[in-house]
């Protein structure tokens, strides 16, 4: 019997990995999956004067898409973005933050854009306001500005398919 | 010696070893365990008054004053529900940490004063420019979570 | 093209981890010599394969191929070459392969010097160890795989994180990996005896000396990292108990413990089960460590990586190894016989006093460092676990095992006799208790702990001297061919003894003695510390290869006599655009001088922190004595002469073979 002990030990001991494993301190539900997308108006990258606000997307379904240049996971998403704009699936707006360096412009013109518009978040508050933990992030928002869904991480063809395109579907209806 | 009694020895031994060990360790848990409380926490009188805890959020930005030796430091800490004032003396304690920032998420470990500032003895911040300490990221969703339940 | 290579050559060396793993178990089981012989093969295959693919990695980081999104991600152009080479083990991916390639060069060490085994065990050990690289082959595979492209591919990279960029992250990582790693081999014979159920004694000369260089690594490598932390960190210490720091720790006090335990086994074939344990442990702790630095369920300085994926899998990865080895032991364990007998007070029992203390420690440890992870599970809240719980837990739970330390080599076999040992060391315990005394008041204000610590250091010294003086007894006195004849074994123990008496009178003098600084300092100022003066003479600026920094200048001065001048620097990486405290130190043999840059203040004015440490660099003289004591006992020549013999008949028939 006793020789079952230690078994027993590392059972108990797994079974606490386990679960903390799911609390993934950056997998917290987003408190604003289903509230009005905080309202915002930043200047709009590569065009002086312009400025974008969640206002003047009321009436489409569209993705806000957090990213900055020194991000590489974004680098890593950056074609992901490509296709799902180059086949007009969604509008994307991009919210360029905290981008010091002032790099985005040369680097869109590089790699080309994704996005209908990028808003440039240079001192990081309308990401705190949207409660940003890292990028990339994306938000899924509905033709009345209420927040949807929240995507941390890349996008990829798997949360894609799984994540994005039932939701879509079902919001452009 | 006999197995049976060898046996016994090493039982014997084990159960001491045990017990001693499970003392220590209770000793140690109930003295030096540092929980943890958010700002919104903190201000309804959560938190407890004579022992030390931790607090973690934003430092507010515009808020990090230095006393003209640079030796003390007062900042505002944010869940984005209610704030904190914080204090930290470098004299005591040694400098901030390099990604202490202004916007930026960090820890503190310290006790809560009489005047309602928190005494920080230690302040933390992830070695990692772009991401936030997970429990200041926890503190930020915790108050935004029952701020859009208040609505 | 190359990162593609590098691909396809883990690929291959999975299905040979396979062929290495499975057939040899089946043939041992069989008793069918011909799928036993496919062992040693398939294992240097996987090795070549994995080191092909280690290569690969390394070229792309060397060549700054941006196009991987490991090397974007973790490098930087104009990253010195020798970082860039660094980085490849700096990230999560990179750093599962270097694991793998060292899981493969030790089964290949294995595989050569393993032909004084009989056939079936050699190829249950090394079958074993195919399995555990199949796992691990897997999850690189499947989870994290290093050689992602990215498309397109970006300018530049983001740049290793600035304080993985220092000399001690060159070669401490390997190091730990190789002690981690290592405890591999002793895993695998403690799995090949309970299959094979035979766990005589001859087990347990095979694994000591496999189990002893690991530990030797995995000495060095704590005592680098610890290194690493003293300079890089910033703050002036050595030991955070940090999760990253305990689960190096963890391993290595199951390994001491295993090798204490593998002595008795050896010797007197006591404790053979606990022993098996032992061995299973100190593994399980190598991966439950590497679990928790890289799954990110503990927020740590390493953990960078923090997908669940490659958490879950890694916790089924460490069910099925852990798990499995634990049932094993449950089913096979009752049928071995148990060893010799004793008396209360032997050599054994000190032995198993030994481990009792060693294990309980681990358990402190394990437990403090996944107790917020246990109460953040439970919904009660989120705590930190802090340096005062685990100081509070460890210290008294050492403090007997030192002194035990001094008692055990002394005490005999089977019996020993308290009055003779207590009249033996009488004359130690007056000597160590008068230098504790008397350091204690040298130190200025009385500190009882300072002159415990030295006390207790001075205990273990004397013993060890009071250990050559009896075994030069028996051979012939105090001669120096006398001292040639004692075998290295004997050689290695005391030296590992008097590195660890080393490393705790520094850990103590340098807790109780050193004194720190803060202060503002206009340019000119000077400030006084432990007899030295500082005189701050502003900053200059500085260019590195990939950082810009401001550069102080920091005179040090003693009795009026200028002796050297610091420059701490405070950089801003490049790439990054991260700010990093590079402290400056003066390295002495009793006592450092630590300066370190706080924050610009106006006027050229700065804040800064000076410590001076006295005796810190005992710590790792005692660490490098604790690895030097395990080299020569896994020198010693009885395992030598075991391999020759048993090479001589084996060697001839490979050689008619080719």
């Amino acid at each position: 019997m006793k020789r079952w002990i230690p078994l027993l030990i590392f059972v108990a001991l797994a079974g606490f990995l386990y679960v903390g494993l799911h609390r993934d301190p950056r997998e917290v539900p987003s408190p604003f999956i289903g509230k009005p997308a905080p309202a915002f108006t930043l200047p709009v990258v590569g065009q002086p004067g312009m400025t974008f606000s969640p206002a003047d997307n009321k009436g489409k379904v569209w993705l806000l898409n957090v990213w900055a240049p020194w991000c590489v996971s974004c680098r890593q998403e950056h074609p992901v973005l490509m296709q799902l704009a180059q086949a007009g699936i969604v509008p994307i707006v991009g919210l360029n933050w905290k981008d010091k360096d002032r790099e985005a412009e040369a680097l869109l013109a590089r790699l080309g854009s994704p996005y209908t518009a990028v808003a440039d978040d240079v001192s990081g508050q309308t990401g705190i306001d949207y409660g940003v933990t890292g990028t990339p992030e994306t938000y899924v928002i509905d033709k009345n500005g209420i927040i949807r869904m929240k995507h941390i991480g890349i996008i990829n063809e798997e949360a894609w398919q799984t994540k994005f395109v039932p939701l879509l579907k079902e919001l452009n209806q | 010696m006999k197995s049976r009694n060898k046996k016994l020895l090493a039982i014997g031994l084990a159960v001491v070893g045990l017990a001693i060990v499970a003392a220590l360790v209770l000793n140690a848990f109930r003295n030096n365990l540092v929980f943890f409380f958010t700002p919104t926490q903190v201000a309804n009188g959560d938190a407890p008054k004579d022992r030390a805890f931790r607090i973690g959020g934003l430092v507010v930005a515009g808020t990090i004053k230095r006393s003209a030796d640079g030796m003390n430091a007062i900042f505002v800490v944010t869940d984005t529900a209610k704030t904190m004032p914080v204090s930290y003396s470098v004299k005591d304690n040694g400098p901030l940490p390099d990604l202490f920032k202004e916007g930026k998420g960090m820890v503190a470990e310290g006790k809560l004063g009489a005047n309602g500032v928190f005494a920080a003895t230690q302040v933390l911040t992830k070695h990692d420019e772009n991401y936030m300490p997970p429990e200041a990221a926890s503190a930020i969703a915790q108050a935004q979570k029952a701020q859009t339940l208040v609505k | 093209m190359i990162p593609e290579i590098g691909h396809f050559a883990l690929i291959l060396a999975l299905l040979l981890a396979l062929v290495q793993g499975i057939p040899p178990l089946i043939g041992a089981h069989r008793g069918n010599a011909t799928l036993m012989a496919v062992a040693r093969p398939a294992a240097q295959g996987q090795f070549l394969f994995v080191a092909i693919a280690y290569g690969c990695l390394a070229y792309s980081f060397l060549v700054n191929d941006f196009s991987v999104a490991n090397v974007a991600r973790n490098s930087f152009s104009q990253l010195p070459p020798v970082y860039r080479f660094a980085a490849s083990w700096g990230s999560h991916e990179g750093s599962i392969l270097l694991w793998a390639l060292i899981l493969a060069l030790w089964t290949t060490a294995v595989t050569i010097w393993s032909r004084h085994l009989p056939e079936d065990m050699s190829a249950r050990v090394i079958g074993v160890m195919g399995l555990v690289s199949f796992g691990f082959l897997l999850f690189i595979l499947v989870a994290s795989n290093p050689f992602v492209r990215l498309s397109p591919a970006p300018m530049d990279g983001s740049d290793l994180n600035p304080l993985l960029q220092d000399p001690g992250m060159v070669f401490h990582p390997p190091m730990l990996y190789m002690g981690y790693v290592g405890f591999s081999v002793a895993f695998a014979f403690a799995i090949a005896a309970l299959l094979s159920g035979k766990m005589d004694v001859a087990w347990a000369r095979w694994s000591r000396p496999w189990t002893a260089v690991a530990w030797v690594f995995l000495s060095i490598g704590i005592t680098g990292g610890s290194w690493w932390a003293y300079n890089e960190l910033g703050w002036g210490g050595w030991w955070f108990w940090d999760p990253t720091e305990n689960a190096s720790f963890m391993p290595w006090l199951a390994g001491t413990a295993l090798l204490h335990s593998l002595v008795a086994t050896e010797k007197r074939g006591a404790f053979k089960n606990w022993t098996v344990l032992l061995a299973i442990l100190a593994f399980s702790m190598s991966l439950v460590g590497t679990f928790l630095v890289r799954s990110g369920v503990l927020s740590s300085v390493h953990a960078f990586a923090t997908d669940p994926t490659r958490g879950i899998f890694m916790l089924a990865f460490l069910g099925v190894v852990i798990g499995g080895s634990l049932a094993l032991f449950a089913f096979r364990a009752a049928k071995m016989p148990t060893g010799g007998s004793f008396t209360w007070f032997s050599r054994e029992s000190l032995l198993l006093a030994n481990n009792v203390v060693l294990v309980a420690a681990l358990g402190a440890v394990l437990l403090g460092t996944l107790y917020p992870l246990f109460m953040d599970a439970l919904g009660m809240g989120k705590i930190s676990v802090g340096p005062p719980y685990f100081n509070s837990v460890f210290v008294p739970l050492i403090t007997p095992l030192l002194f035990l330390m001094g008692v055990g080599p002394l005490a005999r076999w089977k019996q020993a006799s308290l009055p003779a040992m207590a009249k033996q060391l009488r004359v130690a315990l007056a000597i160590a208790a008068t230098t504790g005394v008397l350091v204690s008041l040298a130190s200025g204000s009385f500190k009882p702990m300072v002159g415990f610590g030295v006390a207790l250091a001075v205990w273990i010294v004397v013993t060890i001297y009071l250990g050559f003086a009896q075994r030069l007894k028996y051979i012939g006195g105090p001669t120096l061919p006398a001292l040639l004849k004692i075998p290295r074994g004997f050689w290695g123990m005391q030296m590992a003894h008097l590195g660890l008496a080393w490393v705790v009178a520094g850990i103590t003098l340098v807790s109780g003695l050193e004194t720190e600084r803060n202060v503002k300092m206009n340019i000119g100022d000077t400030t006084h510390l432990a007899g030295y003066d500082f005189t701050f003479q502003g900053v200059s600026p500085h260019e590195g290869p990939n950082y810009r920094a401001a550069s102080g200048n920091v005179e040090v001065a003693a009795g009026g006599k200028q002796l050297f001048v610091l420059h701490p620097q405070k950089r801003i990486y490049n790439a990054s655009g991260m700010p990093m405290t590079e402290a400056a130190i003066d390295y002495g043999f009793t006592r450092d001088v630590y300066v370190a840059l706080g924050d610009e203040l106006d006027n050229g004015a700065w804040t800064v922190r000076v410590f001076h440490k006295p005796f810190i660099n005992w710590l790792w003289i005692g660490g490098l004595f604790l690895a030097l004591g395990g080299v020569l006992a896994a020198s010693d020549r009885r395992y030598r002469i075991a391999l020759r013999a048993a090479e001589a008949p084996a060697v001839a028939p490979q050689g008619a073979q080719a």
